[in-house]
């Protein structure tokens, strides 16, 4: 693999000092040659030990730092926790009663289903060799390479794997939050075929693209932690979803509210806790980057919140719970692609925006026609695009030198750059959605017969009932 | 006999229990009920997604009672379950052609 230290400077992993740290691993090179040459994984070996050797291999072995490899490996963790339970109750509990156990399902499976594809095949799509500036190579299938050496690129001071391992988590919970547009009317077995060919088709090239040393991040486009990877790319599909999908039976006439909106308090909650494992963690260590990424991401959830709350007081007369947790989930998502790279006062101008700008997107989207159930694209794909233009408005080297600046620090150009990402993005997701919806549906059939529906996904999809 | 049916809110049942134990009233029996009248239901806002809930939760009492209790019943609850405001209730009255304790084989009046 080839790599450009200068193109590749805006990526998310690449953080404040880790050209120093690259700088000095160069220098231990020699003294760490020993270790290497002998097979030993000691690489914290230093000085001293090798002496009498410095002149066997010239290999630019990466020092793994234990601190940094304890935080990423505890926030892939918590990444884990935004999906099963998080999101998965976080949804469960805004369908109704009948659909609680197939919505659940769909992001646990998803999980297990993409974290298997992931490390078979996804990974190296995405952060493989890069061939062309559009994907990966195939040179890193079954993790082949990817061992518990660092990259120098992907984390220069934690093991390759846990790098892989972190990316995973992100990988399994994007095809999840898709979930949401589809609820309540997916065949099971379709839901199956089109997150293992959404993931592989259009998450890993998207990932590369960003983050993978793909054109967009040679450009200098930044994303964080994925405000286009993951929030702009599940909007989008969701939104192609809906579209394709159709209404749920019922829609606008049956009574659909949420069954159980302690259940999504609860999602919320996890997905709050386990969001810091997903902006901090993007740090890619334990150091000064994650600490404001962790700020950020709790500065904008919780303006977030209060503005929808807020706005909806005012502009329907009771503020509401389920409105609290959307604010504080769309302040999350919105945050998300600038949370490393921002200060906390402008998290809280973005998360207030946020508030705004998805409450009024989820409003209105009655009057769009489609039946996006769970406001995948009001919450996500507007919180997203939002989020990525902020980006290019709030970013400031102050804060991470191996980011830019964007449009209020004086780089009007870094708008532009965002402009691009969010229209790549978005337009990739839409198109390659509905090419993946079209086959799955000539396959298996997108959706559930209307008896199932009415019955339910709980009982029609998978015998079991959630309340007996 | 008569056979008073009163609809009314569930949070004034207590007082309407109370109300015509102490008026001399033997039992009663009483059904948890969903309807509307002029008060018609409530709206509920989910992501701004509205929906009208046109079915109120209210309370049924049944009381079986003789002619002559009948003004006071019906002034008894009438003044227990007043509020004021709309969706108090209503109360009914019927005929009852007969009555039966089965413990005794009691009939008319005097089984109630």
């Amino acid at each position: 693999m080839v790599i450009d230290p200068e193109q590749d400077c805006n990526r998310k992993w690449k953080r404040q000092g880790t050209l120093s740290v690259v700088a000095l691993t160069i220098a231990v090179v020699m003294v760490e040659a020993l270790a290497v040459f002998t097979g030993s994984v000691a690489a914290q070996d230093t000085a001293g030990t090798s002496a009498q050797v410095v002149d066997v291999v010239v290999v630019p072995v990466l020092k793994i730092d234990t601190g940094d490899t304890a935080w990423v490996l505890t926030s892939s963790a918590l990444v884990l926790a935004m999906t099963m339970p998080g999101l998965a109750l976080f949804y469960g509990g805004l369908v109704r009663s009948k659909n609680i156990l197939g919505t659940i399902m769909q992001s646990v499976i998803v999980l297990c289903l993409v974290s298997l594809l992931w490390m078979l095949v996804g990974y190296s799509l995405a952060f493989g060799p890069d061939k062309g500036g559009f994907i990966g190579g195939l040179e890193w299938v079954g993790l082949s390479g990817v061992g518990s050496e660092p990259h120098p690129i992907y984390g220069p001071t934690i093991p390759h794997q846990v790098f892989m391992l972190f990316q995973l988590m992100f990988a399994a919970i994007t095809p999840a939050l898709i979930t949401g547009a589809v609820a309540e009317r997916m065949r099971f077995s379709a839901l199956l075929l089109f997150a293992a060919f959404w993931s592989l088709l259009i998450y890993a090239p998207l990932a590369h693209w960003i983050w993978g040393g793909g054109w967009l991040g040679k450009m200098g486009a930044l994303d964080f932690a994925g405000g286009a990877v993951v929030h702009i790319s599940s909007g989008a599909s969701a939104l192609m979803c809906a579209i394709v999908m159709g209404k749920r039976r019922g829609h606008g006439s049956d009574y659909m509210a949420p069954h159980n909106l302690p259940f999504t308090l609860l999602g919320t909650g996890l997905l709050w806790f386990g969001w810091f494992g997903f902006n901090a963690g993007s740090a890619l260590g334990a150091n000064g980057v994650a600490g404001s990424a962790f700020l950020a991401t709790h500065a904008a959830a919780s303006t977030g919140a209060l503005v929808w709350m807020g706005v909806e007081w005012l502009h329907r007369g009771k503020p509401t719970v389920l409105g609290v947790a959307s604010g504080a989930v769309a302040g999350l998502a919105t945050v998300t692609p600038a949370s490393g790279f921002i200060g906390p006062f402008s998290a809280i101008v973005i998360g207030g925006f946020a508030g705004i700008l998805c409450y009024f997107a989820v409003v209105w989207k009655g009057r769009m026609g489609y039946d996006d159930s769970l406001d995948v694209v009001g919450i996500h794909g507007v919180g997203g695009v939002f989020g990525v233009l902020a980006t290019g408005l709030f970013a400031s080297k102050a804060i991470n030198s191996a980011g830019a600046d964007g449009f209020f620090f004086g780089n009007a150009g870094q708008l532009e750059i965002q402009a691009i990402m969010v229209c790549a993005v978005a337009l990739f997701s839409l198109i390659g959605t509905w090419i993946i919806l079209r086959v799955v549906h000539a396959m298996v059939g997108l959706r559930v017969s209307p008896e199932d529906e009415s019955t339910g996904l709980d009982l029609s999809q998978h015998n079991e009932r959630a309340y007996s | 006999m008569k056979m008073i049916e009163a609809i009314v809110k569930p949070f004034k049942l207590d007082e309407v229990k109370d109300a015509l134990l102490e008026m001399g009233v033997q039992g009663m029996t009483v059904t948890e009920v969903k309807g509307f009248g002029r008060q018609k239901g409530h709206k509920e806002t989910y992501r701004g997604q509205e929906y009208t809930i046109e079915f109120v939760p209210k309370v049924k009492i049944e009381v079986a009672v003789t002619d002559a209790q009948v003004p006071r019943v019906i002034e008894t609850i009438s003044r227990a379950a007043k509020t004021g405001s709309i969706g108090d209730g209503k109360i009914f009255v019927r005929d009852l052609s007969a009555a039966v304790r089965i413990r005794t084989g009691e009939t008319g009046e005097t089984a109630l």
